[in-house]
């Protein structure tokens, strides 16, 4: 059974319909991907398994139980992490004090240590462990929120857009960090607009079309398909 | 004007002032969470002065022993009062309008101002001495007798100084550095911090915000019912409707210290307070501005203050700037 399960999910803003009745599952281990243009729904749909939005039809079950009516800090407590779009770290509080948060359910001692993993995976936030978090650039606030979000040990990890902004190169070192995490047993969903680097990530990737999966396939596939070629990777 | 009259209208307006700050302090950590201006705050101050009273009318035990002593439990009844009007008003008023728009829970704020002084001035259960006999009324109709801390005043260098105003600053010292700590020390503090920067991201974090919020307004409602009974020691009366001015005052001061920032609310008071004793009292010594000095003015330059604070500095003395979030 797959650690993610989302059925008919339905949300909605007031009228208007912005996820149409989507599923897909996630099993343990896996990277899977949710790609599309903007407005397309995607960051609704994390949005709603995170629990910061209800859905207005359709379930989601994770590890096994059913997450209706589960509160967003509650969902947390089961071990689903969400590092949002737009990375939104705490601006006035300094990089360590945004770790600390990420790890605010736990009580165990092993939390400095883990601390000390971020900034062992992202040196330059160790060096400036104690600077406001709003003074680092969009990269730096990625890898923050990345870091934030691992802090509570999840099981799976949901990453809204990591590369929105981001030069090539500090995109090529988000990509290759969610890389080890996947190596580390971290189960991943990513939803980007970089379709190229999301697919070659991923075991399994979805197309998602004004509230709709109008595609899906593995990563390799959907690579290689000539509409997603034509339409995300910028080919004629 | 002397300067120990100078020094004497300046300690008034910081008594004064620490008092406001005490009431501030709930208005600024709630609209740091929730954005809402809860206007039936001064209302909860109003509650805290009553309950204090309430406690010390009923209970014959209180009237043997010192007030000294008795302040202890007049305090923790009018705690429990505001506490729980506070956190009711939160729950059954202001939580169903979260996500209304902002008009919806400011007008609600209001109704709930006059439902609890309409309540206090019908319903109040109280007992007066009269011809060295307690009798029982209901409502408070009329300014209730608050007891006076026994003891002559203190005389510092001329200044004098009620135990009173001692009790204020007492009140207003012992918030602040337990405030402190809670915010920087406390596991709920800085999700109370977290909160008000992105309430979101705090959920996101495993946070009960809706937890945190609730605590805000207990937080706030203590310290007004301490304001409270310090107003009540300080002028010897209180009336139902009390907390509307000093509301509106604490109110001034929040957004003076910049709204949002408790300790900007408690410096917010005490410059207003300082603002006002010394407009009220310096004015009337120099002749030509002297119809605008006494005390039927003060109300007046508080509120200049309030709209000089508007215009110059929006955001207030501590204010941050708006539009940080990344």
């Amino acid at each position: 059974m797959a650690l993610l399960e989302v059925e008919g999910l339905h949300v909605a803003y007031g009228k208007v319909e912005a996820v149409k009745g989507i599923s897909l599952s996630v099993g343990a281990g896996q990277v899977v991907t949710l790609i599309g243009a903007n407005g397309a729904g995607k960051t609704t749909t994390l949005r709603t398994i995170s629990g910061l939005l209800g859905p207005s039809a359709g379930t989601v079950g994770f590890d096994g139980r059913p997450l209706a009516g589960v509160p967003a800090h509650e969902i947390v407590a089961m071990g689903l992490s969400h590092a949002p779009e737009g990375r939104r770290i705490f601006p006035r509080m300094t990089i360590e004090e945004n770790l600390l948060l990420g790890a605010f359910l736990r009580r165990d001692a092993g939390v400095a240590a883990d601390v000390k993993r971020v900034y062992d995976l992202f040196p330059v936030l160790g060096e400036r462990r104690s600077q406001a978090a709003g003074t680092l650039s969009g990269g730096e606030q990625q890898m923050l929120a990345m870091g934030r979000a691992l802090m509570c040990r999840p099981k799976m990890i949901m990453l809204d857009e990591p590369s929105m902004g981001l030069s090539p190169i500090v995109t090529q070192l988000i990509m290759s960090t969610i890389a080890d995490l996947r190596s580390e047993g971290i189960t991943i969903l990513l939803v980007e607009q970089n379709a190229q680097a999301a697919l070659t990530l991923a075991d399994h990737g979805h197309v998602m079309e004004t509230g709709r999966i109008t595609l899906s396939g593995t990563g390799p596939d959907l690579l290689t398909n000539e509409a997603v070629r034509k339409a995300y990777l910028g080919e004629d | 004007m002397t300067l120990t009259e100078l020094l004497q209208l300046t300690t008034g307006g910081v008594v004064l002032g620490a008092m406001y700050g005490l009431i501030a302090v709930g208005y600024t950590m709630v609209y740091g969470i929730v954005q809402l201006i809860n206007f039936a705050h001064g209302e909860i101050f109003m509650l805290g002065a009553f309950g204090a009273l309430f406690v010390y009318a009923w209970v014959p035990a209180l009237h043997e022993i010192s007030l000294w002593l008795a302040l202890p439990i007049m305090l923790a009844a009018g705690t429990v009062i505001s506490v729980v009007a506070a956190v009711a008003a939160e729950r059954f008023a202001y939580r169903p309008l979260r996500g209304a728009p902002r008009l919806a829970p400011l007008i609600t704020a209001i109704g709930l101002a006059i439902v609890l002084q309409q309540l206090i001035f019908l319903y109040a259960p109280l007992r007066e001495l009269r011809d060295d006999r307690w009798e029982t009324t209901v409502g408070a109709k009329q300014p209730q007798l608050f007891p006076q801390l026994p003891g002559e005043a203190l005389q510092l260098g001329g200044v004098t100084v009620q135990w009173a105003d001692v009790l204020t600053l007492g009140f207003a010292v012992v918030a602040m550095l337990g405030l402190a700590y809670f915010v920087r020390r406390t596991r709920t503090g800085r999700a109370m911090q977290a909160a008000a920067q992105d309430p979101d991201i705090a959920r996101l974090m495993g946070i009960d915000v809706d937890k945190i919020i609730v605590i805000a307004f207990a937080i706030g409602g203590a310290l007004a019912a301490a304001a409270g009974l310090a107003h009540g020691l300080r002028y010897g009366q209180i009336t139902f409707d009390m907390g509307f001015i000093a509301g509106l005052k604490a109110f001034t001061a929040a957004v003076l210290g910049g709204i949002g920032n408790v300790y900007g609310a408690m410096l917010g008071g005490i410059v207003l307070g300082v603002v006002e004793s010394l407009a009220a009292g310096g004015l009337s010594y120099v002749d030509a501005v002297q119809q605008f000095g006494g005390g039927a003015w003060k109300d007046v330059w508080a509120f200049v203050v309030l709209i000089l604070v508007l215009l110059i500095r929006p955001r207030g003395l501590l204010g941050e700037r708006t539009g940080d979030r990344a």
